[in-house]
């Protein structure tokens, strides 16, 4: 039963760090950008909504609402501004960038919200938990591991099945060649990116639920969401889901084996599956 | 008739080296052109510099008599200039129905009867059975023929074409060269780089011969002997052995 219920919590931790990933599974996958910043936009966000709930007191959905298209628009800027100029063959140049920027973001966010920690306010969310058979379910998570679903298989459909979808896999096999039937790769960018950013409004709101935030924490969630998206093989988002669950299980059975272990098993589960299989779990060998 | 496709002193550069060195060039509407060359002439050169893939002055590129040099690709796709690249580029762990789909969606607007995905599974009806195929899984030719069929749902008024015949099996390549005029039938522009002069020559009604950056030789693909295009080929020095 102890076991069970780890595994529970994990697949429901599982479902925040899916939201994290998509986002980074996206942008490293199609335009091998390794957006560092990713935590820190995260923490933007989430301190973001948490203001925007003090001072016009809109409720946690009323957050999630506005953080969405705030992502979006900040991840379309992201991209026009800075990543545009950076994004080719070498990893290397968004690298450098995106790492300054984090820098910068983390100290820009201290200046406007000094390094106190905060949270939003769920009314009551929080602490709502179901009984499932012998086990107490906690609402809140339930609810962040429907929407990463949700958000895992709308993405997936939006990539198979729709115009922007294919321009988008288009660039991502060979971004001269798209451009050469007339695909704008800059444009094409722009909204992958401020889909992924989008996407981290709804794990900003529930990182800043179900935990505190602070301007320095960028860096951990930036982690959780690389090795999500490793485990799981570059470029395909149900990859970085899958990374993402089998994360948070690592995580939460080592919480049960030992509290100060939990974080660590993580690392050595992704650390082993990178030696075992570099490729991820649902990346084909090529 | 206005030319459609003109270059004027056209000059490019890959990094510090120089690659052509001046070309004037034309195509008319519904005109089959062949540019030959040895390796390195800067045939291949040439139709990036046209298609935006290079940097190049506005004025040494015309469509239509109006400057359009270094525009980006995807803005000469829609002023009806497409590419069969060449080593053929198709979007892998896409399957053939998609890579036409992209290109189909990003399309310049038809003048005359469009290009359909049904049309070019006519031209090429093996395209047809493997609609669902990830094109890494087809042989080379199809995959050429996957190519083409990109190139023409572009829409385009002109097509260069980058050696389309390049590691195919001669029976393949006829196939291929057999469908052109279906396309030039159409007022669609060809423009072949080719290494097979022999065919660049009975596919073509008007060739450019470059060498190192140069045109040597211009003229009607029939009216155009054999020693003039060695001549050309290789070099005036090369002519006199």
């Amino acid at each position: 039963m102890h076991w069970i219920e780890g595994i529970v919590q994990g697949v429901l931790l599982g479902g925040l760090y899916a939201q994290y990933a998509l986002g980074m599974a996206l942008m490293f996958g199609v335009m091998k950008i390794v957006n560092v910043t990713h935590g820190d936009l995260v923490i933007l966000l989430a301190l973001i909504g948490i203001s925007l709930a003090d001072f016009t007191g809109i409720g946690p959905w009323g957050v999630l609402t506005t953080l969405v298209p705030v992502g979006a628009a900040i991840g379309w800027l992201l991209q026009r501004a800075v990543l545009n100029r950076v994004v080719g063959n070498d990893p290397l140049p968004s690298l450098i960038a995106t790492f300054g920027l984090s820098i910068a973001l983390q100290n820009a966010m201290l200046v406007v919200w000094s390094a106190d920690t905060r949270s939003l306010s769920g009314g009551g969310l929080q602490q709502a938990s179901i009984e499932i058979g012998p086990l107490f379910v906690g609402v809140l998570p339930v609810i962040v591991l429907i929407c990463a679903t949700v958000l895992t298989g709308g993405l997936d459909a939006v990539l198979r099945f729709t115009r922007y979808g294919r321009s988008l896999r288009a660039a991502s096999a060979d971004v001269e060649a798209a451009a050469m039937v007339g695909v704008n790769p800059k444009a094409v960018y722009a909204a992958a990116t401020a889909i992924a950013v989008g996407i981290l409004g709804f794990a900003a709101t529930f990182q800043a639920m179900r935990s505190t935030v602070a301007p320095a924490d960028g860096p951990f969630q930036l982690i959780y969401a690389f090795e999500a998206v490793i485990i799981g093989g570059l470029g395909s988002v149900w990859g970085a889901f899958t990374g993402a669950m089998i994360l948070g299980i690592s995580q939460a059975i080592g919480f049960r084996i030992n509290p100060g272990f939990g974080i660590l098993a993580g690392h050595i589960v992704f650390l082993a599956v990178l030696a075992i299989r570099p490729q991820g779990i649902f990346q084909r060998k090529s | 008739m206005t030319t459609l496709l003109s270059t004027h002193g056209l000059q490019a550069e890959y990094g510090d080296m120089r690659a052509l060195h001046g070309i004037d060039f034309a195509v008319e509407p519904g005109e089959t052109v062949a540019l030959i060359g040895a390796n390195g002439a800067g045939k291949s050169t040439l139709l990036s510099a046209i298609m935006g893939l290079l940097p190049v002055a506005v004025e040494m590129v015309k469509l239509d008599g109006k400057p359009v040099g270094g525009s980006l690709p995807h803005r000469m796709v829609q002023s009806g200039v497409a590419i069969v690249p060449e080593g053929r580029r198709l979007f892998a762990g896409m399957t053939v129905e998609e890579n036409l789909q992209v290109a189909s969606e990003h399309a310049a607007a038809p003048r005359g009867t469009a290009w359909t995905k049904e049309r070019v599974y006519d031209l090429f009806p093996i395209l047809r059975e493997k609609a669902r195929t990830p094109v890494e899984n087809l042989s080379g030719g199809q995959q050429q023929m996957v190519s083409i069929g990109r190139g023409l749902l572009a829409q385009p008024r002109v097509l260069l074409c980058d050696e389309i015949s390049l590691g195919l099996a001669p029976r393949v390549v006829r196939e291929i060269y057999d469908v052109l005029p279906q396309v030039t039938a159409q007022g669609t522009a060809l423009v072949l780089v080719e290494q097979d002069v022999g065919l660049a020559q009975r596919a073509s009604q008007r060739l450019y011969c470059l060498l190192e950056g140069r045109v040597t030789l211009e003229g009607k693909s029939s009216d155009i002997s054999r020693d003039d295009i060695s001549a050309a080929y290789f070099g005036a020095s090369h002519a006199l052995d």
